[in-house]
Order: structure tokens, then C-alpha cells, then sequence
């Protein structure tokens, strides 16, 4: 029997088949049996028991909203709270022509599109017999005129819950962020148990980034109710928790020196001390009033925020890539000497311009065309720093190739996020070989080395990158993430230290005291903010230009004589012996360092020196 | 062997010997299954339309879906049982495939990657394995002399786990526990020895604990948890169990009525129109229209067994028991889940909760049922 596969005992499987059958009948009607008991015991035992509760759903389950935690300033000072705020909602059960109540509710107070946009979205996604948000923010007139009208109106109600508020509007919108309603999108992604009741969600900046720990958990009611839906009585509750209150490293007094000293110019600061990596200021101007956010931006304000020219909603502090400019000489000088292509007794010669070997073309220092002369016959480190003097790194950028500034410089925090506990940061570019093969396909050209050298070029930072970068140099060495929030309740915070570098202390101390003639020298860069200063400061001047710089589509229209001037920049850190405070500072279209070395001034003097003292420089 | 003999006898056959055939079997439907079915299917669009808060709509389209699927059902039907038997090799490899292209560049919602997108038109490969499955077991073990023997129960399980595993990935636990069920179920009515069931069932309890400890998803384990106790969740998942036993029990035995259940009418039921269907039947129509609804399931799983034991063929069998099988663990694990017996899984009530795809898959089902019915109309009468 070569096969003996098809012809096989037939009558032995029917016998199988059979019995498997019937073993798979009395399975399946054990099985259905339980089902027909469940539903027995459930329909027959316990009929009464369910037909009450049946009757009586007008026992209602409600989400209790927990409260959003507040965030405070470092003394204190509120930055964002809750204010109780009167809310229109609709029972949708309870009313029997939905389009007949909405039309009335119109013709008592104004309803925006939006407003009722939200309100379909809620309606499609709300429990039965859950009260569905309408209107925010009643004014007393108009909670007076429904009070009058609602009893023609079944399902209409009326109830206080608390909205958040910034009481300081613009002075804090980049620093904090802000809330706003929930949108179809987010409904989608937050957990629909717990935003059960909420309106209201982070949307930018601290207040999204700690949304987790703001929000708070969601408590509920079982209430009673008659036949028009009004509570009857609580019958249990459970208490929603609050979300926890937080406070920032940032200072009230210090953020309204920053803004005030920016004026109308458009620009950032950023103040971070450099022991705890905290924020102390973070200014972008201009700025807006995110109480607009909160109930639902009318589509004018909103157009009229989107389509300035200012872009007043982009946050120039974490969002905003500028060429650094000449604030990267310090930290180069500091690769020179720890890569031992420079020390502090090595000169370059400064005709003005500096050629590449074999190579026709002059690169001019910005000095060449004030004085039709170099900085010196001979330039050393010291004085290439405190006169900001090109030539000197354009031969060691040359020397120490693209490459080995891109290893050097991300010890600074450039090129990459630096981690501050906000939204929406960008990470700038340190260029690099690897880094235009991959972003452009293409090769590097020595050239741009020299660009790069000096801040130009493909090198772009955040004003953030560059706070944190003179953070490093303020401490030796040590890079941590910059930190917004200070504390949770009583809980302090910590930056993590994200790197420390290991270089010999006399080449910051060679660094540092070039960075202090800026100020504190004869022929430094900066030498007019010194006067009647109390305290010493190291720092460095930058102005990086605009033309030819793609600064993202975000200018484009922008293509206004004024706004081809150069951007001003500038970087500190003091007190010299021991800093205590590093700022950065740009000035958009401000034409030269010099626009932004009086707001730094103004900032450190805010830090440093007590009220009374100020003021007599 | 049937139907070598109906080819040996129609070509020379008279036509009045094809006359004598009865309409039913040219048409190859099983007369007692098809009108079960289309009592079902009618009881079904009746409890929809209240369940659905009378939207004529809802009714109309599920009545096209039924259409379609009776089409299908027709023409799977139609479809020499040796055919299927030939194609099975073919299918099972092009639904795997399926499967895995799903991994890749299938599209899918809160998670999950379900559905392949062809031409604009979405469908979910795993539900052509609720079909290719029982087949493929089939198939393999058709060739083989029965009970079969170890080695052969290990290749079984190999066919089986392959395409429950690609669905677990999904992931998506219910629709693979569904899949393995049928391959398994086809074993069983080859007549695998109690041993190996025995040794199953005590491996099962055994790796209770490691599935629940790693196995499973949070989202997974917090259903069988407010299965336990559905109070824990009562904004969540609990809401709907505490509400869908409200409806069930409120019933009582008369029921209150065609359109008049409170639970429902007042949307207090959630999914009241797709899986939570049989709590609006409950309500509506009391314990009585339960009986009636459990009759006809019970009705149509009896005829479904009735077939298999008659077949012409060990193929046809083991198909037969396992798609009647499969029809029962819809129907057992939705009622439970309903009832709060068993945990919250996406399994619609067959045939009378709403959409498309599940009624088509087990239409398509019964196809292959009444083929395996009237295959061998030659030998047998």
C-alpha cells in the first residue's frame, strides 16, 4: 500500500465525527444554558432591583473638574490662577428642539462660531444627560437676562467653574504659555476619563509641558435629579484632586526689567543662573495677552496675531534661530587653546582680511571698513576677544577645520535642544561636514569654515543656546538643561547636569579675562556699558547679519528696509569673581551689539544691585 | 468521491434526471439553514431599528449589507467543495501575506494597525482568515488518516499560531483568540485524543499568571478588572456594563415594549445598535424575546452540526464543525460580555448588531456551510 491516505477507515471517522459532534452539542447547550441563566437571574431574580434603578436614572452620574494647579513666580508672585467664571450649558436629553433653543439662546447673548463649533464637537462625545459648555465667561448682564428667560427654556443651564487667568497678559505669554479649549485633535489623544468636564488644556509653554501634573485628577457626583433635570441632592461624591501648584525659577522683577528694557524693539532676553541652570528671565517681544486664548480667540484677534509682521505669537527665545555672530569668539578662543593650535602668547597678523593659502579671495574683518586698517600689526587671544577681532579667528577656524568646532562647540549646548522644560524649542545648526552632506548633499567648502569661525554662515542658535552657552562658560565647563520650574508644591527641582568639561583652568582664566576687557578695557567692544557699574561682568558683543540669511518664511514678507539692518547681540555673565546671573540678549534689526548691551546691563543691574542703589550711572 | 459520480452521470444524464433534482439543491442552498438565517436577519433589522433611535437609516443600510451578504453567502455556495479543498493551499499563504503586509502598510485607528487601504476601498485581512483558517486545518488534515497523529497535531498548531500571532501584533487579542479558536476547533472534531486537550487546557491555567503579568496591556487587564468589578470605573469602562445589566434586567420577562426601553431610548446604553445589541433586545422584549433569539441560534448551530455529521467528505466535516463552532463563540461571548459574565472585547452580536464586515464574513461562512451541504447530492440520494 504505497498510499494509504485517502482510503482509510471512512465509517471509523463518521464514527468520530459523531461522537465529537454530539460531545460539541452538549458543550454548546451547557454553555448557552449559562447564558440563559445569567440573563434570568438578571431579568427574573433581579427584576425589581433593575427596574428601579431603571427609573429612577435620573440618577446622574457628573465629573467633578478638578482645579489647575497654579504656577508662581520664585517669590511667590502669581503668574497664573483661576477665577470663577460663569458657563451657558445644554442638557441635550432635556431639550426637545435643539435648533429652536440655540436660536433663542443667540437672540439673549452673542454665541461665535467657534463657541458653537465646540460646543457639536462636546455634544458628539458627552455622556447622556451630561450638561454640554455653550458659552464660557457670562457677563453678570447676561447671566441676569438668561436667569429671566430660562424657565422657557428646559435643559438650559447655568454654572460657575473656575477658568484660568494670567494677570500679568503679555508679560509672561512666552514664559508661561497658555491654556485653551480643548480641540478635536486633542480630545483624541488625552484621556477621555479624566478630561471629562474639563474645558480647558495646555497649550504652549509651561502650561503644556506640565500638563500631566497641573491638570489633576477627575472626581464625580451622583446626583439626583427630577423630571426637568434640576439636582434634587448629592447622593455621593467623590472629590476630584487638585492639580499641583508649581513654581518657576523665574523672577517678576528681573522679567519686567527685561521686557521694559527691550522697549518696542522686536528681540529676546533670556537670564538663567548658572549654578541651578534656573530661568530667571525669559523675555520674547513682542509678545500678546493669552487671556485671549483661554475662551476661544476670536478669528480677528487671531488673524491679527497670526499675520503681523512681528509674529508676535512665535517665541524668539527657544523658537528663534539668529547667526550667533561674534558671541561664539570666547568659545572658540577656548577650543584654540584647548586644542593647542593657539596660546595666549601667539599672534596673528592683521592686515584687516585674511586670505585662504592658494586662494585670491580677502575676507574682510567688519574693522577694515571703519579704519582701512587691522586691529593691530599683531592680534594674541586677549585682544582678539575683547576688540572682537575677525582675522584672528578666521585663522583658527582654518586651523581647527569645520569639523573639530562642531566637537568643541557642542560642549556649549549648540547645534542641539537644550532641554528647557517648554514647547516648540528648536535646535539651531552647528554645521559640520556630516551635517551639510546630510542637510543639503553637499560638500563643505573652506570657505565657509572662515564664516563659521565668526558665527556666520549655515550657524544658527536660539537666544536659549546662547544663555545656556555662556551658562557653560560662567561655570567652567559645566552644561545643564535650563530648568523653568523651580519647585512642585514644596518639592524643589533640579537641572540635570548634562556635561562637564574637562579643560585646564588657565585657559578660562586666559577666556574670562579676554571676555572682562569687553566691558573693562580701554578699547573693548562694549566699553560704554561699564560706566558707573558696580560690579564687574565678562561678556562678548555680536551682530550677525540679515541680508542673504534665510531667517525661515517667517520674514519673507517682511522684505522692509528696516528689517535688513544686522541683528544685535550680546552675551554675559557676572559677577566676574562668582556669577550669579548669565543673560543672552538679541535685538532684532537693532544694527549692532550696541542695541543689545544696555538691556543686558539692565537686566544684571536688576539682579545685582539693590533697588536703591540703581540709577546712578 | 460524490461528485465524481454526479460528473460521471450529467453529461449523459437526461434532462429529466436533472428535473428531478430539487431547485434547492441545483441552487445548492440548505432549505431549514436559509430560513433560520433569514429569521434572524429579520428579527435582527426589527431590534435595530430601536436600538439605532429609530433612524430609518441606519435600518436601510444594514439591510444593503445583508443583501450583500446573502450574495455572498449565494455564491460561496455555489463553489464545488473540492474546490475549496484545491484553493486552500493558495489562500492560506495569500492571507498570511496579507497579514504581514498589514504590519507594514496598514492603516488603523487609537493604536492599532487593522485595515488594508486598496484603491480607496478598506478591509481588515484578518477577517478573511474567520474563514481561511478552519479550511486550511482542514485541508491538511484531510489528507491525513484520522485521529491524526502527533506529529501532524504539531503541524496544526504551527498553521494555527502563524496568523494568530501576525493579528496579536495588531494588536488586536479578541479577533486572534477567535482565529486560533477555529483552527483548534477543527482539531478537535478530527478527533485529537483527550490528552492533548486535557494537556492544553492545564497549559492554559498554567500561563494564566506570566500572560497577566507581561502579556497583556494595561488597557487589557483594567477590563477584566471592571469586569470583577464594574463600580471601580464608573466613569470608564464600568459605566457600560452597569448600564447594559440596568437595561437587561429592567426587562423582566415581558419586556417593555417595542421602542419603549428607557435605557436605550434615553442613550443611556453606549453601542447600543452594534455590540451591545442584545441589552436593547433584553429590554425591549423581555426574557421571552431572549428564548426566541437563543432558539434560533441554537436552531442553526443544531442544523450547522447536522450538516457536518452528514458530510460526503472528512474535509467537509471538519469545516462544517468548525465554522458551526465559531458561530457559537460569537454568540457565547457576546451575551456574556453583555451580561457582565465575560470582559469588554469587540465582538458583535452575529447577524443582528450593526456593520458590515463581520455579516459578510459569516454569511460568506454559511456559503461554505451549504456547500458542504449539498456536495455530494449524486452519491447520497
Amino acid at each position: 500500500m504505497p498510499q494509504h491516505i485517502p482510503l482509510k477507515d471512512p465509517s471509523g471517522d463518521i464514527r468520530i465525527f459523531g461522537a465529537r459532534a454530539v460531545f460539541a452539542v452538549l458543550v454548546v447547550l451547557v454553555l448557552l444554558a449559562t447564558i440563559l441563566a445569567r440573563y434570568y437571574d438578571l431579568q427574573i431574580n433581579d427584576y425589581e432591583i433593575y427596574r428601579t434603578q431603571s427609573e429612577r436614572n435620573r440618577v446622574q452620574l457628573q465629573p467633578l473638574p478638578p482645579k489647575r494647579g497654579l504656577i508662581y513666580d520664585r517669590n511667590g508672585v502669581l503668574l497664573a490662577d483661576n477665577r470663577s467664571s460663569h458657563i451657558l450649558s445644554i442638557v441635550r436629553e432635556r431639550v426637545d428642539d435643539l435648533d429652536a433653543t440655540l436660536a433663542e439662546l443667540q437672540s439673549l447673548v452673542p454665541i461665535s462660531g467657534a463657541d458653537l463649533e465646540n460646543f457639536q464637537l462636546k455634544l458628539q462625545r458627552r455622556r447622556p444627560y451630561e450638561a454640554v459648555p455653550l458659552r464660557l465667561r457670562l457677563t453678570e448682564e447676561e447671566r441676569a437676562l438668561l436667569a429671566v428667560n430660562r424657565h422657557r427654556m428646559p435643559g438650559v443651564t447655568v454654572d460657575a467653574q473656575l477658568v484660568r487667568h494670567y494677570p500679568h497678559g503679555e508679560l509672561f505669554s512666552h514664559a508661561v504659555g497658555y491654556v485653551g479649549r480643548i480641540n478635536e485633535r486633542e480630545a483624541q489623544e488625552l484621556d477621555e476619563r479624566n478630561y471629562r468636564g474639563t474645558f480647558h488644556v495646555g497649550k504652549v509653554g509651561v502650561e503644556k509641558f506640565y500638563e500631566d501634573l497641573l491638570h489633576g485628577e477627575v472626581g464625580y457626583q451622583n446626583v439626583e435629579t427630577n423630571a426637568h433635570g434640576r439636582v434634587l441632592r448629592v447622593l455621593e461624591r467623590f472629590d476630584p484632586v487638585p492639580g499641583g501648584d508649581i513654581s518657576l525659577h523665574l523672577d517678576f522683577k528681573l522679567q519686567q526689567t527685561a521686557f521694559e528694557a527691550l522697549g518696542d524693539q522686536r528681540g529676546a532676553v533670556v537670564a538663567i543662573d548658572p549654578l541651578t541652570g534656573g530661568v530667571l528671565a525669559l523675555v520674547s517681544k513682542p509678545g500678546f495677552d493669552t487671556n485671549l486664548f483661554v475662551n476661544g480667540i476670536s478669528g480677528t484677534d487671531y488673524s491679527a496675531l497670526r499675520d503681523s509682521l512681528d509674529v508676535p505669537l512665535f517665541n524668539r527665545a527657544v523658537q528663534g534661530q539668529y547667526p550667533p555672530g561674534s558671541t561664539i569668539k570666547p568659545m572658540m578662543a577656548m577650543a584654540g587653546l584647548e586644542s593647542g593650535l593657539v596660546t595666549t602668547e601667539s599672534t596673528v597678523p592683521d592686515p584687516g582680511w585674511y586670505r585662504l593659502p592658494g586662494d585670491s579671495r580677502r575676507y574682510r574683518d567688519w574693522i577694515l571698513k571703519i579704519r582701512g586698517t587691522g586691529h593691530a600689526p599683531r592680534v594674541d587671544l586677549h585682544m582678539a576677544v575683547a576688540q572682537s577681532c575677525d582675522v584672528y579667528f578666521y585663522d583658527l577656524a582654518r586651523r581647527l577645520t569645520i569639523d573639530g568646532m562642531h566637537e568643541h562647540l557642542s560642549a556649549y549646548g549648540l547645534g542641539t535642544r537644550t532641554g528647557l522644560d517648554t514647547t516648540n524649542e528648536r535646535p539651531g545648526v552647528l554645521p559640520s561636514t556630516r551635517w551639510k552632506r546630510k542637510a543639503l548633499n553637499q560638500p563643505w567648502y573652506p570657505g565657509e569654515t572662515l564664516s563659521a569661525g565668526i558665527g556666520q554662515g549655515y550657524m544658527l542658535a536660539t537666544p536659549m543656546q546662547l544663555a545656556v552657552a555662556a551658562t557653560v562658560l560662567a561655570t567652567r565647563g559645566q552644561q545643564r538643561a535650563p530648568r523653568l520650574i523651580r519647585a512642585i508644591g514644596d518639592e524643589p527641582q533640579e537641572a540635570p547636569l548634562l556635561g562637564n568639561m574637562d579643560a585646564a583652568p588657565a585657559h578660562w582664566d586666559a577666556v574670562h579675562e579676554s571676555m572682562r576687557a569687553v566691558v573693562h578695557s580701554a578699547r573693548g567692544t562694549a566699553r560704554k556699558v561699564g560706566e558707573g557699574m558696580r560690579y564687574e561682568m565678562a561678556s562678548k558683543t555680536g551682530t550677525s547679519q540679515v541680508i542673504g540669511i534665510a531667517q525661515g518664511a517667517v520674514y519673507v514678507e517682511a522684505e522692509v528696509a528696516e528689517r535688513h539692518r544686522n541683528h544685535g547681540l550680546f552675551i554675559a555673565f557676572a559677577p566676574y569673581e562668582a556669577p550669579t546671573i548669565a543673560v543672552a540678549v538679541i535685538v532684532e534689526n537693532g544694527g549692532g551689539a550696541s542695541a543689545a548691551s544696555p538691556i543686558a546691563r539692565a537686566v544684571l543691574d536688576a539682579w545685582l544691585v539693590a533697588d536703591d542703589e540703581v540709577g546712578d550711572g | 468521491m460524490g461528485d465524481y459520480v454526479r460528473r460521471l452521470q450529467l453529461p449523459g444524464g437526461s434532462a429529466d434526471l436533472a428535473r428531478r433534482t430539487p431547485l434547492a439543491l441545483r441552487l445548492h442552498m440548505d432549505i431549514p439553514l436559509l430560513l433560520l438565517l433569514l429569521a434572524l436577519t429579520g428579527f435582527g433589522l426589527v431590534v435595530l431599528y430601536s436600538a439605532s433611535g429609530k433612524q430609518l437609516g441606519t435600518v436601510i443600510r444594514q439591510g444593503q449589507y445583508f443583501l450583500l451578504a446573502y450574495g455572498v453567502m449565494f455564491a460561496a455556495a455555489q463553489v464545488d467543495l473540492q474546490r475549496y479543498q484545491r484553493w486552500t493551499p493558495w489562500l492560506y499563504p495569500l492571507a498570511v501575506a496579507l497579514l504581514v503586509a498589514v504590519m507594514f502598510v496598514g492603516v488603523g485607528a487609537k493604536g492599532a494597525q487593522r485595515w488594508l487601504e486598496v484603491a480607496g476601498f478598506r478591509f481588515q485581512p484578518s477577517e478573511i482568515l474567520k474563514l481561511v483558517m478552519p479550511l486550511t486545518v482542514a485541508w491538511y488534515l484531510a489528507a491525513r488518516s484520522l485521529p491524526p497523529r502527533f506529529k501532524y497535531v504539531l503541524a496544526c498548531l504551527v498553521l494555527v499560531s502563524l496568523p494568530s500571532a501576525l493579528i496579536l501584533l495588531q494588536p488586536d487579542l479578541g479577533t486572534a483568540l477567535l482565529i486560533a479558536a477555529s483552527g483548534l476547533f477543527v482539531l478537535f472534531m478530527a478527533g485529537i485524543g483527550w490528552r492533548y486537550i486535557a494537556g492544553a487546557v492545564v497549559l492554559a491555567v498554567m500561563s494564566a499568571w506570566p500572560v497577566w503579568m507581561y502579556g497583556l496591556k494595561d488597557y487589557q487587564k483594567q477590563r477584566i478588572l471592571t469586569l470583577l468589578n464594574p463600580e471601580s470605573d464608573k466613569l470608564g469602562a464600568g459605566w457600560n456594563i452597569i448600564q447594559s445589566k440596568t437595561a437587561i434586567g429592567s426587562g423582566g420577562w415581558d419586556g417593555k415594549g417595542w421602542l419603549n426601553g428607557t435605557q436605550s431610548q434615553l442613550d443611556f446604553l453606549p453601542e447600543s445598535h452594534t455590540d451591545f445589541i442584545i441589552a436593547v433586545l433584553a429590554e425591549e422584549f423581555g426574557l421571552r424575546g431572549v428564548l426566541v433569539l437563543l432558539a434560533i441560534y441554537l436552531l442553526i448551530i443544531l442544523r450547522g452540526f447536522w450538516i457536518a455529521v452528514n458530510a460526503s467528505s472528512n474535509f467537509g466535516r471538519m469545516v462544517a464543525g468548525s465554522l458551526t463552532l465559531t458561530f457559537f463563540v460569537y454568540i457565547f461571548v457576546n451575551m456574556g460580555m453583555v451580561a457582565g459574565l465575560l470582559p469588554v472585547v469587540g465582538v458583535p452580536l452575529p447577524l443582528v448588531s450593526a456593520g458590515g464586515t463581520s455579516v459578510v464574513t459569516l454569511m460568506a461562512g454559511f456559503g461554505v456551510l451549504m456547500a458542504v451541504a449539498t456536495a455530494d447530492t449524486g452519491s447520497r440520494r
